[in-house]
Protein backbone atom coordinates (compact mmCIF):
# COMPACT_ATOMS: atom_id res chain seq x y z
CA UNK A 1 0.00 0.00 0.00
CA UNK A 2 2.79 2.27 -0.45
CA UNK A 3 1.87 6.12 -1.90
CA UNK A 4 2.88 8.88 -3.10
CA UNK A 5 1.00 11.57 -0.88
CA UNK A 6 1.78 12.56 2.11
CA UNK A 7 1.40 10.16 5.25
CA UNK A 8 -1.92 10.40 7.10
CA UNK A 9 0.62 10.15 10.54
CA UNK A 10 3.84 10.99 10.64
CA UNK A 11 5.33 10.27 13.82
CA UNK A 12 8.76 11.65 14.22
CA UNK A 13 11.47 11.38 17.21
CA UNK A 14 8.76 10.26 20.03
CA UNK A 15 9.62 10.00 23.04
CA UNK A 16 7.81 8.88 26.28
CA UNK A 17 9.28 8.14 29.29
CA UNK A 18 7.21 7.68 32.93
CA UNK A 19 9.38 9.17 35.45
CA UNK A 20 13.04 7.99 34.94
CA UNK A 21 12.10 5.26 32.65
CA UNK A 22 11.95 5.92 29.06
CA UNK A 23 9.12 3.86 27.63
CA UNK A 24 9.91 4.88 24.06
CA UNK A 25 13.22 6.09 22.46
CA UNK A 26 13.16 7.96 19.42
CA UNK A 27 10.55 6.47 17.85
CA UNK A 28 9.80 8.20 14.01
CA UNK A 29 7.41 6.11 11.13
CA UNK A 30 5.22 7.03 8.86
CA UNK A 31 1.24 5.80 8.32
CA UNK A 32 -0.39 5.90 4.89
CA UNK A 33 -3.54 6.39 4.42
CA UNK A 34 -5.22 3.04 3.46
CA UNK A 35 -2.23 1.21 5.19
CA UNK A 36 -2.44 -1.96 7.99
CA UNK A 37 0.07 -1.36 10.12
CA UNK A 38 0.59 -4.44 13.10
CA UNK A 39 2.74 -3.52 15.87
CA UNK A 40 4.00 -7.12 17.51
CA UNK A 41 6.91 -7.17 20.68
CA UNK A 42 7.41 -8.44 24.02
CA UNK A 43 5.50 -7.39 27.01
CA UNK A 44 6.84 -4.28 28.43
CA UNK A 45 8.32 -3.06 24.97
CA UNK A 46 6.35 -0.26 24.57
CA UNK A 47 4.24 -1.14 21.72
CA UNK A 48 0.58 -0.39 23.76
CA UNK A 49 2.07 3.17 24.51
CA UNK A 50 3.06 4.07 21.07
CA UNK A 51 0.10 3.31 20.21
CA UNK A 52 -1.85 5.59 23.08
CA UNK A 53 0.56 8.28 21.74
CA UNK A 54 -0.47 8.14 18.71
CA UNK A 55 -3.98 10.15 19.76
CA UNK A 56 -2.07 11.47 22.99
CA UNK A 57 -4.04 9.39 25.53
CA UNK A 58 -0.13 9.60 26.66
CA UNK A 59 1.40 12.61 26.06
CA UNK A 60 4.60 12.22 24.13
CA UNK A 61 7.66 13.47 26.35
CA UNK A 62 9.30 14.45 22.63
CA UNK A 63 9.12 13.97 19.51
CA UNK A 64 6.45 15.48 16.80
CA UNK A 65 3.05 13.33 15.71
CA UNK A 66 1.65 15.19 12.53
CA UNK A 67 -1.80 14.81 11.89
CA UNK A 68 -4.27 16.72 9.92
CA UNK A 69 -1.19 19.01 9.45
CA UNK A 70 -1.14 19.54 12.57
CA UNK A 71 1.59 18.49 15.54
CA UNK A 72 -0.52 16.79 18.03
CA UNK A 73 1.99 16.20 20.69
CA UNK A 74 1.89 19.88 21.57
CA UNK A 75 -0.26 20.48 24.33
CA UNK A 76 -1.59 23.76 22.73
CA UNK A 77 -3.06 21.98 19.97
CA UNK A 78 -7.21 20.90 20.58
CA UNK A 79 -6.58 17.49 20.79
CA UNK A 80 -10.68 16.80 21.55
CA UNK A 81 -10.87 17.41 17.39
CA UNK A 82 -8.26 15.19 16.35
CA UNK A 83 -9.36 12.43 17.90
CA UNK A 84 -12.52 12.66 16.38
CA UNK A 85 -11.26 11.14 13.73
CA UNK A 86 -8.62 8.68 15.45
CA UNK A 87 -10.90 5.83 16.66
CA UNK A 88 -9.49 3.54 19.24
CA UNK A 89 -10.07 0.44 20.19
CA UNK A 90 -8.97 -0.90 24.22
CA UNK A 91 -8.30 -4.23 25.69
CA UNK A 92 -10.36 -3.74 28.41
CA UNK A 93 -13.06 -2.67 25.71
CA UNK A 94 -14.28 0.10 28.06
CA UNK A 95 -18.29 0.61 26.74
CA UNK A 96 -19.68 3.02 28.93
CA UNK A 97 -21.65 1.02 32.45
CA UNK A 98 -24.41 3.86 32.54
CA UNK A 99 -25.66 4.06 28.82
CA UNK A 100 -27.42 1.10 27.34
CA UNK A 101 -25.71 -0.27 23.58
CA UNK A 102 -27.32 2.41 21.57
CA UNK A 103 -26.49 5.15 23.86
CA UNK A 104 -22.91 4.10 23.63
CA UNK A 105 -22.40 4.36 20.04
CA UNK A 106 -24.94 7.93 19.72
CA UNK A 107 -23.06 9.48 22.37
CA UNK A 108 -20.15 10.89 21.10
CA UNK A 109 -21.62 12.00 17.48
CA UNK A 110 -24.72 13.66 19.59
CA UNK A 111 -22.53 15.55 21.78
CA UNK A 112 -20.10 16.27 19.73
CA UNK A 113 -22.02 17.47 16.58
CA UNK A 114 -25.17 17.97 18.38
CA UNK A 115 -24.60 21.96 18.38
CA UNK A 116 -23.21 22.02 14.90
CA UNK A 117 -27.14 20.85 13.61
CA UNK A 118 -28.82 23.36 14.56
CA UNK A 119 -26.79 25.45 12.26
CA UNK A 120 -27.15 23.70 9.44
CA UNK A 121 -30.87 23.70 9.70
CA UNK A 122 -31.45 20.76 11.55
CA UNK A 123 -33.55 20.27 14.18
CA UNK A 124 -32.34 18.53 17.88
CA UNK A 125 -35.16 15.73 17.08
CA UNK A 126 -34.10 15.10 13.42
CA UNK A 127 -30.60 14.87 14.46
CA UNK A 128 -31.07 12.44 17.12
CA UNK A 129 -32.75 10.59 14.94
CA UNK A 130 -30.26 10.43 12.23
CA UNK A 131 -27.81 8.98 14.65
CA UNK A 132 -29.86 6.47 15.43
CA UNK A 133 -30.40 5.15 12.62
CA UNK A 134 -26.73 5.42 11.56
CA UNK A 135 -26.17 3.46 14.78
CA UNK A 136 -28.86 0.97 14.24
CA UNK A 137 -27.43 0.59 10.88
CA UNK A 138 -23.44 -0.38 12.46
CA UNK A 139 -25.49 -2.60 15.00
CA UNK A 140 -27.33 -4.38 12.41
CA UNK A 141 -23.65 -4.67 10.40
CA UNK A 142 -22.40 -6.54 13.33
CA UNK A 143 -25.56 -8.58 13.81
CA UNK A 144 -26.70 -7.20 17.59
CA UNK A 145 -29.45 -4.80 16.60
CA UNK A 146 -31.73 -6.71 18.78
CA UNK A 147 -28.90 -6.36 21.98
CA UNK A 148 -29.72 -1.72 21.04
CA UNK A 149 -31.05 -1.37 24.60
CA UNK A 150 -29.77 -3.46 26.78
CA UNK A 151 -26.21 -2.52 29.30
CA UNK A 152 -22.99 -3.54 28.50
CA UNK A 153 -23.36 -5.84 31.89
CA UNK A 154 -24.80 -8.83 30.01
CA UNK A 155 -22.82 -8.84 26.78
CA UNK A 156 -19.91 -11.50 26.20
CA UNK A 157 -16.64 -10.31 25.77
CA UNK A 158 -16.70 -10.49 21.99
CA UNK A 159 -20.50 -8.74 21.79
CA UNK A 160 -18.76 -6.19 24.03
CA UNK A 161 -15.64 -5.46 21.45
CA UNK A 162 -17.58 -5.56 18.48
CA UNK A 163 -19.75 -2.77 20.14
CA UNK A 164 -16.78 -1.13 20.94
CA UNK A 165 -15.10 -0.90 17.15
CA UNK A 166 -18.75 0.50 16.03
CA UNK A 167 -19.17 3.05 18.60
CA UNK A 168 -15.52 4.07 17.74
CA UNK A 169 -16.84 3.85 13.77
CA UNK A 170 -20.23 5.89 14.47
CA UNK A 171 -17.47 9.11 14.17
CA UNK A 172 -16.24 8.23 11.00
CA UNK A 173 -12.54 8.28 11.77
CA UNK A 174 -9.73 8.29 9.29
CA UNK A 175 -7.91 5.93 11.19
CA UNK A 176 -8.17 2.89 13.60
CA UNK A 177 -6.01 2.14 16.52
CA UNK A 178 -6.49 -0.46 17.96
CA UNK A 179 -4.78 -1.44 21.23
CA UNK A 180 -4.85 -5.60 21.78
CA UNK A 181 -8.21 -5.83 20.84
CA UNK A 182 -8.34 -9.70 21.84
CA UNK A 183 -6.12 -10.02 24.58
CA UNK A 184 -9.23 -10.05 26.71
CA UNK A 185 -11.52 -12.39 25.09
CA UNK A 186 -12.08 -16.10 25.70
CA UNK A 187 -10.49 -17.91 22.83
CA UNK A 188 -13.99 -18.71 21.34
CA UNK A 189 -14.54 -15.01 20.99
CA UNK A 190 -11.65 -13.77 19.22
CA UNK A 191 -12.72 -14.89 15.37
CA UNK A 192 -15.69 -12.84 15.88
CA UNK A 193 -13.89 -9.68 16.69
CA UNK A 194 -10.69 -10.39 14.33
CA UNK A 195 -13.44 -11.07 11.37
CA UNK A 196 -14.82 -7.66 11.92
CA UNK A 197 -11.64 -6.27 12.09
CA UNK A 198 -10.42 -8.08 8.88
CA UNK A 199 -13.89 -6.47 7.31
CA UNK A 200 -12.80 -2.91 7.77
CA UNK A 201 -9.25 -4.01 6.48
CA UNK A 202 -11.02 -4.86 3.28
CA UNK A 203 -13.01 -1.86 3.37
CA UNK A 204 -10.03 0.62 3.14
CA UNK A 205 -9.54 1.65 6.90
CA UNK A 206 -6.64 2.41 7.52
CA UNK A 207 -5.01 0.67 10.83
CA UNK A 208 -2.69 0.30 13.75
CA UNK A 209 -3.15 -2.66 15.26
CA UNK A 210 -0.94 -3.67 18.51
CA UNK A 211 -1.88 -7.19 18.75
CA UNK A 212 0.12 -10.88 19.66
CA UNK A 213 -2.30 -12.45 17.16
CA UNK A 214 0.17 -13.78 14.37
CA UNK A 215 -1.93 -15.37 12.11
CA UNK A 216 -4.05 -12.20 11.93
CA UNK A 217 -0.62 -9.99 11.52
CA UNK A 218 0.24 -12.22 8.47
CA UNK A 219 -3.01 -12.44 6.71
CA UNK A 220 -4.10 -8.51 7.26
CA UNK A 221 -0.75 -6.45 7.38
CA UNK A 222 0.54 -4.48 4.80
CA UNK A 223 3.72 -3.42 7.54
CA UNK A 224 4.36 -5.20 10.80
CA UNK A 225 6.49 -3.64 13.08
CA UNK A 226 8.94 -5.22 15.71
CA UNK A 227 9.27 -3.02 18.98
CA UNK A 228 11.66 -4.33 20.83
CA UNK A 229 12.99 -1.89 23.91
CA UNK A 230 11.19 0.83 23.52
CA UNK A 231 12.50 0.99 19.62
CA UNK A 232 11.18 -0.13 16.38
CA UNK A 233 13.98 -3.12 16.00
CA UNK A 234 12.39 -4.19 12.72
CA UNK A 235 9.73 -3.46 10.20
CA UNK A 236 8.83 -5.04 6.80
CA UNK A 237 5.34 -6.62 4.92
CA UNK A 238 4.75 -10.03 6.50
CA UNK A 239 6.82 -12.29 4.29
CA UNK A 240 9.88 -10.69 4.87
CA UNK A 241 8.99 -10.27 8.49
CA UNK A 242 8.18 -13.84 9.43
CA UNK A 243 10.11 -15.89 6.55
CA UNK A 244 13.47 -14.00 6.61
CA UNK A 245 13.78 -11.70 10.03
CA UNK A 246 16.99 -10.21 10.44
CA UNK A 247 17.07 -8.69 13.73
CA UNK A 248 17.74 -11.59 16.25
CA UNK A 249 15.74 -10.42 18.76
CA UNK A 250 12.82 -10.81 16.17
CA UNK A 251 14.11 -14.34 15.55
CA UNK A 252 13.99 -14.94 19.20
CA UNK A 253 10.66 -13.81 19.60
CA UNK A 254 9.06 -15.54 16.69
CA UNK A 255 10.98 -19.08 17.79
CA UNK A 256 8.71 -18.39 20.87
CA UNK A 257 5.61 -17.14 19.25
CA UNK A 258 5.21 -19.55 16.03
CA UNK B 1 -55.89 5.48 88.36
CA UNK B 2 -52.67 4.62 86.31
CA UNK B 3 -54.02 5.10 82.90
CA UNK B 4 -55.23 8.13 84.21
CA UNK B 5 -52.20 9.78 85.09
CA UNK B 6 -50.34 8.50 82.04
CA UNK B 7 -53.10 10.41 79.98
CA UNK B 8 -52.52 13.52 82.52
CA UNK B 9 -49.06 13.84 81.58
CA UNK B 10 -49.86 13.07 77.42
CA UNK B 11 -52.01 15.92 77.78
CA UNK B 12 -49.88 18.33 79.49
CA UNK B 13 -47.01 17.50 77.01
CA UNK B 14 -49.67 17.84 73.91
CA UNK B 15 -52.41 19.26 74.15
CA UNK B 16 -52.23 22.51 76.91
CA UNK B 17 -51.59 25.87 75.81
CA UNK B 18 -51.25 24.21 71.96
CA UNK B 19 -48.29 22.48 72.76
CA UNK B 20 -48.07 20.25 69.73
CA UNK B 21 -47.89 23.50 67.97
CA UNK B 22 -44.20 23.47 69.93
CA UNK B 23 -43.19 20.37 68.28
CA UNK B 24 -44.14 21.12 65.08
CA UNK B 25 -42.40 24.13 64.63
CA UNK B 26 -39.55 22.68 66.20
CA UNK B 27 -40.10 19.80 63.38
CA UNK B 28 -40.63 22.39 60.79
CA UNK B 29 -37.00 23.90 61.51
CA UNK B 30 -34.98 20.69 62.12
CA UNK B 31 -36.14 19.86 58.28
CA UNK B 32 -35.48 23.41 57.05
CA UNK B 33 -31.74 23.67 58.38
CA UNK B 34 -31.19 20.02 57.52
CA UNK B 35 -32.66 20.98 53.39
CA UNK B 36 -30.75 23.54 53.22
CA UNK B 37 -27.54 21.80 55.05
CA UNK B 38 -27.86 18.81 52.79
CA UNK B 39 -28.02 21.39 49.78
CA UNK B 40 -25.05 23.35 50.48
CA UNK B 41 -23.04 20.20 51.72
CA UNK B 42 -23.83 18.22 49.05
CA UNK B 43 -22.74 21.20 45.83
CA UNK B 44 -19.66 21.73 48.43
CA UNK B 45 -19.07 18.14 48.21
CA UNK B 46 -19.21 17.11 45.16
CA UNK B 47 -17.57 20.39 44.00
CA UNK B 48 -14.31 19.84 46.45
CA UNK B 49 -14.42 15.82 45.40
CA UNK B 50 -14.08 16.98 41.17
CA UNK B 51 -11.39 19.30 42.01
CA UNK B 52 -9.59 16.21 44.10
CA UNK B 53 -10.55 13.99 41.26
CA UNK B 54 -9.17 15.94 38.50
CA UNK B 55 -6.31 16.81 39.81
CA UNK B 56 -5.00 13.17 40.44
CA UNK B 57 -5.74 12.57 37.29
CA UNK B 58 -4.51 15.07 35.41
CA UNK B 59 -2.17 17.39 37.78
CA UNK B 60 -4.96 20.23 36.88
CA UNK B 61 -5.62 22.65 39.78
CA UNK B 62 -2.92 21.69 42.18
CA UNK B 63 -3.41 25.12 44.43
CA UNK B 64 -7.29 24.32 44.76
CA UNK B 65 -6.89 20.73 45.27
CA UNK B 66 -4.34 22.15 48.28
CA UNK B 67 -7.06 24.28 50.08
CA UNK B 68 -9.71 21.90 49.45
CA UNK B 69 -7.47 19.57 51.37
CA UNK B 70 -6.93 21.66 54.54
CA UNK B 71 -11.09 22.39 54.65
CA UNK B 72 -11.34 19.05 54.65
CA UNK B 73 -9.20 18.21 57.77
CA UNK B 74 -10.30 20.85 59.44
CA UNK B 75 -14.02 20.29 59.10
CA UNK B 76 -13.40 16.70 59.98
CA UNK B 77 -10.60 17.43 62.98
CA UNK B 78 -13.02 19.55 65.12
CA UNK B 79 -16.18 18.97 67.18
CA UNK B 80 -19.07 20.56 64.67
CA UNK B 81 -20.60 22.12 68.10
CA UNK B 82 -17.65 24.13 68.36
CA UNK B 83 -17.90 24.59 64.32
CA UNK B 84 -21.28 26.01 65.44
CA UNK B 85 -20.41 28.54 68.05
CA UNK B 86 -17.63 29.89 66.35
CA UNK B 87 -19.94 30.76 63.57
CA UNK B 88 -22.95 31.48 65.59
CA UNK B 89 -21.00 34.03 68.10
CA UNK B 90 -18.27 35.26 66.27
CA UNK B 91 -18.59 35.13 63.07
CA UNK B 92 -22.15 35.54 62.43
CA UNK B 93 -22.73 37.33 66.00
CA UNK B 94 -24.32 40.67 63.99
CA UNK B 95 -26.88 38.37 62.14
CA UNK B 96 -29.68 36.75 64.13
CA UNK B 97 -31.23 34.40 61.74
CA UNK B 98 -30.32 31.60 63.93
CA UNK B 99 -31.16 28.80 61.58
CA UNK B 100 -29.72 29.87 58.59
CA UNK B 101 -26.89 30.37 60.97
CA UNK B 102 -27.25 26.42 61.97
CA UNK B 103 -27.79 25.61 58.53
CA UNK B 104 -25.07 27.03 56.74
CA UNK B 105 -22.85 25.56 59.76
CA UNK B 106 -24.19 21.92 59.22
CA UNK B 107 -23.84 22.81 54.94
CA UNK B 108 -19.99 23.14 55.03
CA UNK B 109 -19.42 20.55 57.77
CA UNK B 110 -21.61 17.67 56.02
CA UNK B 111 -19.30 19.30 52.80
CA UNK B 112 -16.27 17.64 53.58
CA UNK B 113 -17.62 14.35 54.60
CA UNK B 114 -19.52 14.55 51.07
CA UNK B 115 -16.16 15.61 49.81
CA UNK B 116 -14.73 12.14 50.81
CA UNK B 117 -17.70 10.16 50.23
CA UNK B 118 -17.99 11.69 46.55
CA UNK B 119 -14.19 10.91 46.21
CA UNK B 120 -14.27 7.25 46.60
CA UNK B 121 -17.52 7.65 44.20
CA UNK B 122 -15.45 8.73 41.67
CA UNK B 123 -12.22 7.21 41.96
CA UNK B 124 -14.60 3.76 41.88
CA UNK B 125 -15.48 4.72 38.50
CA UNK B 126 -12.86 2.72 35.80
CA UNK B 127 -9.94 4.95 34.62
CA UNK B 128 -10.80 3.13 31.18
CA UNK B 129 -14.44 4.82 30.79
CA UNK B 130 -12.79 7.95 31.13
CA UNK B 131 -10.00 7.18 28.08
CA UNK B 132 -12.82 5.67 26.00
CA UNK B 133 -14.64 9.24 26.45
CA UNK B 134 -11.96 11.20 25.58
CA UNK B 135 -10.33 8.85 22.56
CA UNK B 136 -14.09 9.37 20.86
CA UNK B 137 -13.12 12.72 21.01
CA UNK B 138 -15.41 14.42 24.13
CA UNK B 139 -14.09 16.86 26.13
CA UNK B 140 -12.93 16.19 29.72
CA UNK B 141 -15.72 18.04 30.83
CA UNK B 142 -18.61 15.97 28.89
CA UNK B 143 -17.43 12.79 29.46
CA UNK B 144 -17.40 14.22 33.42
CA UNK B 145 -20.89 14.91 32.67
CA UNK B 146 -22.57 12.29 30.23
CA UNK B 147 -20.15 9.13 32.06
CA UNK B 148 -18.25 9.76 35.18
CA UNK B 149 -20.33 11.53 37.09
CA UNK B 150 -23.67 9.81 36.61
CA UNK B 151 -21.60 6.39 37.61
CA UNK B 152 -19.77 7.70 40.76
CA UNK B 153 -22.67 9.16 42.27
CA UNK B 154 -24.61 5.96 41.58
CA UNK B 155 -21.37 4.26 43.27
CA UNK B 156 -21.71 6.36 46.47
CA UNK B 157 -25.34 6.47 46.77
CA UNK B 158 -25.32 4.61 50.11
CA UNK B 159 -23.12 6.27 52.20
CA UNK B 160 -23.91 9.67 51.00
CA UNK B 161 -27.61 8.84 52.26
CA UNK B 162 -26.22 7.49 55.17
CA UNK B 163 -24.72 11.17 55.86
CA UNK B 164 -28.52 12.70 55.03
CA UNK B 165 -29.73 10.47 57.66
CA UNK B 166 -27.00 11.12 60.03
CA UNK B 167 -27.18 15.01 59.45
CA UNK B 168 -31.00 14.88 60.06
CA UNK B 169 -30.26 13.66 63.33
CA UNK B 170 -26.81 15.66 64.29
CA UNK B 171 -28.65 19.24 63.94
CA UNK B 172 -30.12 18.74 67.04
CA UNK B 173 -26.71 20.22 68.23
CA UNK B 174 -28.47 23.70 67.20
CA UNK B 175 -30.21 23.90 70.28
CA UNK B 176 -26.76 24.78 71.73
CA UNK B 177 -27.02 28.29 70.72
CA UNK B 178 -30.71 28.59 71.35
CA UNK B 179 -32.11 27.75 67.79
CA UNK B 180 -35.76 25.92 68.44
CA UNK B 181 -35.44 23.11 66.42
CA UNK B 182 -36.82 19.85 67.80
CA UNK B 183 -34.16 18.38 69.74
CA UNK B 184 -34.70 21.83 72.12
CA UNK B 185 -38.42 21.62 72.14
CA UNK B 186 -38.71 18.89 74.74
CA UNK B 187 -36.58 20.76 77.31
CA UNK B 188 -38.66 23.87 76.72
CA UNK B 189 -41.19 22.05 77.41
CA UNK B 190 -40.40 20.40 80.47
CA UNK B 191 -39.50 23.59 81.95
CA UNK B 192 -43.12 24.42 82.03
CA UNK B 193 -44.22 21.38 83.09
CA UNK B 194 -41.51 19.73 85.29
CA UNK B 195 -42.46 16.25 83.44
CA UNK B 196 -39.81 15.24 80.72
CA UNK B 197 -41.43 11.12 79.46
CA UNK B 198 -43.42 12.43 77.24
CA UNK B 199 -41.74 15.43 75.80
CA UNK B 200 -38.96 13.00 75.27
CA UNK B 201 -41.10 10.20 73.63
CA UNK B 202 -42.73 12.78 71.16
CA UNK B 203 -39.96 14.45 69.72
CA UNK B 204 -37.51 11.07 69.46
CA UNK B 205 -40.53 9.69 67.60
CA UNK B 206 -40.89 12.61 65.13
CA UNK B 207 -36.96 12.08 64.29
CA UNK B 208 -37.88 8.45 64.00
CA UNK B 209 -40.43 9.12 61.42
CA UNK B 210 -38.83 11.52 59.20
CA UNK B 211 -35.04 8.94 59.23
CA UNK B 212 -38.26 6.31 57.80
CA UNK B 213 -39.85 8.53 54.88
CA UNK B 214 -36.23 9.41 54.44
CA UNK B 215 -34.93 6.16 54.30
CA UNK B 216 -38.03 5.14 51.77
CA UNK B 217 -36.98 7.99 49.34
CA UNK B 218 -34.03 7.17 49.25
CA UNK B 219 -34.14 3.54 48.77
CA UNK B 220 -36.68 4.43 45.81
CA UNK B 221 -33.68 6.78 44.23
CA UNK B 222 -31.13 4.37 44.59
CA UNK B 223 -33.02 1.58 42.75
CA UNK B 224 -33.82 4.10 39.74
CA UNK B 225 -30.36 4.62 39.56
CA UNK B 226 -29.09 1.24 39.78
CA UNK B 227 -31.01 0.15 36.48
CA UNK B 228 -27.99 -0.45 34.70
CA UNK B 229 -26.89 -3.42 36.67
CA UNK B 230 -30.56 -4.71 35.90
CA UNK B 231 -30.78 -7.23 32.33
CA UNK B 232 -32.26 -4.51 30.14
CA UNK B 233 -33.52 -1.25 30.00
CA UNK B 234 -37.08 -2.13 29.98
CA UNK B 235 -37.47 -1.86 26.10
CA UNK B 236 -35.72 -5.23 24.48
CA UNK B 237 -36.53 -7.62 27.51
CA UNK B 238 -36.77 -11.26 26.69
CA UNK B 239 -34.84 -11.36 24.01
Amino acid sequence: MENNNTPLIQVRNLKKSFGDVAVLDDISTDIYKGERVVVIGPSGSGKSTFLRCLNCLEDPTGGEIIFQNENIADPKVDINKHRQNMGMVFQQFNLFNNKTVLQNIMLAPMTIYGKNAKKNGIGKKQFEEQCREKAMSLLKRIGLEDKANVYPSTLSGGQKQRIAIVRALAMEPEVMLFDEPTSALDPEMVGEVLDLMKELAKEGMTMVVVTHEMGFAREVADRILFMCDGVIAEEAAPDEFFNNPKNPRLQQFLQKVL
Amino acid sequence: MFFETLWNRLSRALLEQGRWKMYLEGLGNTLVIALIATLIGTTIGVLFAMIKYINKKSGKLKIISKIVDVYITIVRGTPVVLQLMILYFIVFSGWNNGIMIGAITFGINSGAYVAEIARAGFESVDDGQMEAGRSLGMSTWQTMYHIIIPQAVRNCLPPLFNEFITLVKETAIVGYVGIMDLGKIPGLIQSRTFDYLFPLLIAALLYLAVVMVLTKILHIIEKHFSKSDRRSGGVANGK
